[in-house]
């Protein structure tokens, strides 16, 4: 029993199934697991022992019945951006310290129905605004393989609790990278799917345009499975897909022999550290042997990509983070004298340095008169950005190149250099800001530390990313490798 | 002395008729306990988003086809960003660059009869604030969420009035246009129609607009014509005295009959509004637009020319009974019942609206859907004049028992009081011959060619019968008798 958390889910769908052990069991195992190791790590912000065992009983008498759901009796854990129905959701913030959501999102809902079990709400950037995970208020998150390493962010609680086993797979949320680059920094696989795939109700927003829900898992197959769970039409959200979800666990398996997969030029530039380019490159030749036919596209606008992103990201945050004002719900200054006070220092106590920044960022850049010059302006590099993919969708089938310029960096190393945190996101934010679908996988390591590999696909086709990942994790073990906690 | 010309343009808030809010599922319902009817949407909870009731879209094209405007198959809605309590999320999403409806224009016709062409620069969907409620909290604000997100359609028009009675005019078109598409309820009382004026005055014959105020949330007419009046009449006084409009946003406080400036809503005046990314743009296809074309009821206009023409009515009365839906299907009802829309008109306007204006009623759909006086009812009475079953006069006290509820029906009415019209001369000529022997005087002076005297004889024939002898059949028989 004791390396339950080194399988897959399907490995466990299969052990259950069998009757290896039970729900309860795996889940005991998870929650003791995290018991005593996350102190060191401090992935979850909340751990829900009691409802989870609960849950897990019940999913065990479903299979018993032979009624369960696919994911019946599987134990992971919520971003803490993702309302859970009567959980505290903080979104990594002091102002929703006190916020017990009233429903639940509807991704946590689809899940449910799938019969998982929550263990728990993961750390995370301050909504969702970070690349490295210490700008949450409940603290930083220790990446496992390092302790003086930071985990990547925003979705860092959820990558570090499944690198260190604490989970057996997460949500995260991606509005520039923050889903793909924690999984890189922690070896694990995250998949952001295209924009409007995954509904945005219950996602606490930060860039209402950007962000997007999606699996963080031990491989491919895994976040196939998740995905297959969270994926489709949501009336409630107005920028959801209404099309039909396929099969994505039927899609995995199929052959990547005659793919044409495109390496991106400016994604291998000087800024790339060398151990990532052998890395990502050697993972390449891996697919060209197994079929995929390799070639070189450009993406010209890369460069323009996170100037773009630093203007309409803060613009939808500014005034997302509006409602946020001490006088509904999370937090109230003590004693205001008038309204504004009560505006201003709620607002000023509640939320954070990082939050505060770019909410004056996106505020200027939407005052009059700066209008036209920032935002207008960075809504048209988008479309130069999305034209740069659709052309580059004409010659390949997917584009490959590196998740981030590093492995994962020392906690502290960048907190006083914004750009230099900024830059962490240069390969990953332009695929939202043209909402695409795109995938991280553990393609190498470099001192020690793990190394992403990225590829971008065509809008809707997560299960074409699925499966050459799946490929990949076929011909490496990348994926299966996880760092000693000596336990 | 100078002579100043007055400037005014309007913004016409309209709430839109739906069951749920515009982007949620709570109830629109006015009255209700404060926030009882705001659900996580209209609170603004975390993790929230917005979807567009669609009914919205038909109300704001129907307006628009209504006053002859282009309807956007695009339009996009967009975030206004200001802080204030009853504004839960921080920002309105209304439409800014690309309202659904754009241009347009209405004739408004004047006392003097003349007609006005008013021209509609533009109507967009909004949602609603809440209500801040600064009295009864001892320093505090009490907040009512419910009205936040009820659906609006703002209708802003040019700076084409030129006088409050224009203004007015304007006003109670878009009122009468809003509640006859069924756009909107237009019940003023509960806010349904809310005026913002824009007054400026300039010297008369000079091109340049003068500095506007905007005077806020006028909620009837009568208001807003002392509302303008009044900043007209302050505007002219502080030109006249040297001094400078300031632009600003006034309240017109109808206690005091006088307009003052408000305390500013936001402290900075930029909204930065950009495009609201949690819906997408609006799309509406010609087919839509020709599909609610096709349900749209007759407009005013149409229906007071088609009442001039197949009733043979006269202007003013057609306008009358065109004034609501319901008070004209009211009277197409009488006419066709009772076959005669001279009369019908008449009795609507004189008895009918006479009888609601002392008890204070509204010919609205709901006032005259609750009085007991059906229209139904009312055709059969006027079919018993025709037909010569009763006179006028008795119909007028059947009238009155079919208001009061003591009667529905008015023939069994007229049949168990006894009301039918003697035009029996078998049973009229001995009254008649009877009158005649007891008025020797009168009946000399009457053969002797005082004609005049007739209605005395007819007097005293009804009198003895209770007015229910046929008037036409009494003359007939005094006439025979006197002069035989």
């Amino acid at each position: 029993m004791s390396d339950l958390h080194h399988k897959t889910i399907s490995q466990l769908l299969r052990d259950l199934d069998n009757k290896a052990f039970s729900s309860v069991e795996l889940t005991a195992h998870y929650l003791d697991r995290i018991e005593r190791l996350d102190p060191a790590i401090n992935s979850y912000i909340t751990v829900l022992r009691e409802p989870a065992l609960a849950r897990a009983a019940a999913m065990d008498v479903a299979r018993q019945k032979g009624t369960h759901p696919p994911l019946a009796g599987i134990p992971i854990a919520h971003k803490d951006i993702i309302c859970t129905q009567g959980v505290r959701t903080s979104a990594g913030s002091r102002m929703l310290d006190n916020f017990i959501a009233p429903y639940n999102a509807t991704l946590v809902e689809q899940l449910n129905d799938a019969g998982v079990v929550t263990l728990g709400k993961t750390n995370m950037d301050e909504f969702a605004m970070g690349s490295s995970n210490e700008n949450s208020y409940y603290g930083p998150v220790n990446n496992p393989w390092r302790a003086d390493r930071v985990p990547g962010g925003s979705s860092g609680g959820s990558a570090a609790s499944l690198a260190a086993g604490l989970c057996t797979a997460a949500t995260g949320t991606d509005t520039g990278g923050s889903i793909r680059q924690p999984a890189a920094f922690c070896g694990i696989t995250g998949l952001k799917p295209t924009y409007g795939r995954v509904s945005r109700w219950g996602v606490i927003a930060y860039a209402s345009s950007l962000d997007q829900a999606g699996p963080m898992a031990q491989t491919a197959e895994d976040a196939a499975h998740l995905l297959q769970a969270m994926a489709g039409f949501d009336h409630r959200d107005s920028t959801s897909i209404n099309q039909p979800v396929p099969d994505y666990l039927a899609q995995i398996n199929g052959s990547i022999k005659g793919l044409k997969i495109g390496i991106c030029t400016e994604y291998f530039d000087a800024g790339l550290d060398d151990d990532i380019r052998t890395a990502v490159m050697a993972a390449a030749k891996t697919l060209e042997s197994m079929g995929a036919i390799l070639s070189e596209v450009s993406l010209p606008n890369t460069q323009h990509a996170i100037p773009a992103y630093y203007v309409i990201a803060p613009a939808e945050c500014s005034s997302n983070l509006s409602r946020y004002d001490g006088v509904r719900f999370g937090y109230r200054c003590a004693d205001p004298e008038s309204i504004e006070d009560l505006y201003k220092r709620s607002r000023s106590e509640g939320f954070g340095r990082e939050v505060k920044s770019r909410i004056m960022v996106g505020t200027f850049a939407l005052s009059a008169g700066y209008y036209e010059a920032y935002y207008r302006k960075a809504q048209q590099i988008r479309r130069l950005i999305s034209r740069d993919f659709s052309q580059a969708f004409d010659q390949v089938d997917y584009i490959l190149g590196p998740t981030t310029p590093s492995t994962a960096f020392k906690l502290g190393e960048k907190v006083d250099d914004q750009v230099a945190m900024y830059l962490q996101d240069i390969y990953t934010i332009a695929v939202n800001l043209a909402g695409l679908p795109a995938i991280s996988i553990p393609a190498g390591q470099s001192q020690g530390l793990p190394i992403g590999l990225q590829l971008i696909g065509r809008h809707l086709d997560e299960g074409g990313l699925l499966k050459v990942a799946h490929n990949f994790q076929q011909a490496s073990d990348w994926h299966a490798q996880r760092p000693d906690d000596g336990q | 002395m100078q002579d100043w010309e007055i400037v005014i343009g309007l913004e016409i808030h309209t709430q839109l008729k739906t069951k749920s809010k515009i982007f949620s599922g709570a109830s629109t319902d006015f009255g209700a306990a404060p926030n009882t009817q705001a659900c996580a949407i209209d609170l603004g909870f975390p993790g929230v988003l917005p979807t567009v009731n669609t009914r919205v879209y038909e109300k704001a094209v129907a307006f628009g086809l209504g006053i002859g405007a282009t309807i956007n198959l695009t339009s996009v809605f967009d975030r206004k960003n200001y802080f204030y309590p009853d504004s839960p999320k921080g920002y309105q999403i209304t439409q800014l660059e690309t309202p659904i409806v754009v241009g347009g224009s209405v004739d408004v016709v004047l006392k003097d009869g003349s007609v006005k062409t008013i021209q509609v620069t533009r109507a967009h969907l909004e949602e609603d604030a809440g209500k801040s409620m600064h009295e009864d909290y001892h320093g505090q604000t009490g907040i009512d969420l419910n009205r936040a997100g009820t659906p609006l359609l703002e209708i802003v028009s040019e700076p084409d009035m030129r006088s409050a009675e224009e203004a007015v005019a304007y006003a109670r078109y878009i009122h009468q246009l809003v509640t006859y598409l069924g756009v909107s309820d237009g019940d003023m009382s509960q806010g349904s129609l809310r005026c913002d004026a824009n007054v400026s005055i300039r010297p008369m014959g000079t091109e340049a607009l003068g500095t506007r105020t905007e005077t806020k949330n006028v909620n009837s007419f009568r208001f807003l014509e002392r509302a303008i009046n009044y900043e007209v009449e302050r505007q002219i006084a502080v030109l006249e005295s040297g001094g400078r409009i300031r632009q600003e946003t006034r309240l017109y406080d109808s206690d005091k009959d006088e307009t003052r400036p408000m305390r500013s809503k936001e402290t900075a005046t930029d909204y930065r509004y950009f495009p609201e990314p949690d819906l997408l743009p609006v799309h509406i296809t010609q087919d839509y637009i020709d599909a609610v074309r096709q349900q749209m009821p007759e407009l005013p206009a149409a229906k007071i020319q088609r009442f001039v023409r197949d009733y043979a009515l006269n202007e003013a009365d057609a306008q009358v009974l065109a004034s609501t839906v319901a008070l004209a299907d009211y009277f197409e009802t009488v006419a066709r019942v009772g076959g005669d829309g001279k009369l019908a008109a008449n009795w609507v306007r004189v008895e009918l609206l006479g009888q609601m204006n002392r008890e204070s009623l509204t010919p609205s759909a709901e006032s005259l859907g609750a009085i007991s006086l059906s229209a139904n009812a009312l055709g059969m009475l006027l079919a018993r004049i025709k037909d010569g079953t009763i006179s006028g006069k008795i119909a007028k006290t059947v009238f009155a028992a079919l208001w009061h509820g003591e009667a529905t029906d008015p023939d069994t009415y007229i049949a168990t009081q006894g009301l039918t019209q003697v035009s029996n001369s078998d049973e009229l000529a001995p009254i008649v011959d009877g009158v005649i022997a007891n008025n020797p005087q009168q009946a000399a002076q009457y053969r002797e060619g005082k004609t005049k005297l007739m209605g005395f004889f007819v007097g005293q024939v009804m009198q003895q019968t209770a007015g229910k002898a046929n008037p036409q059949q009494v003359s007939e028989l005094v006439q025979q008798r006197l002069l035989d």
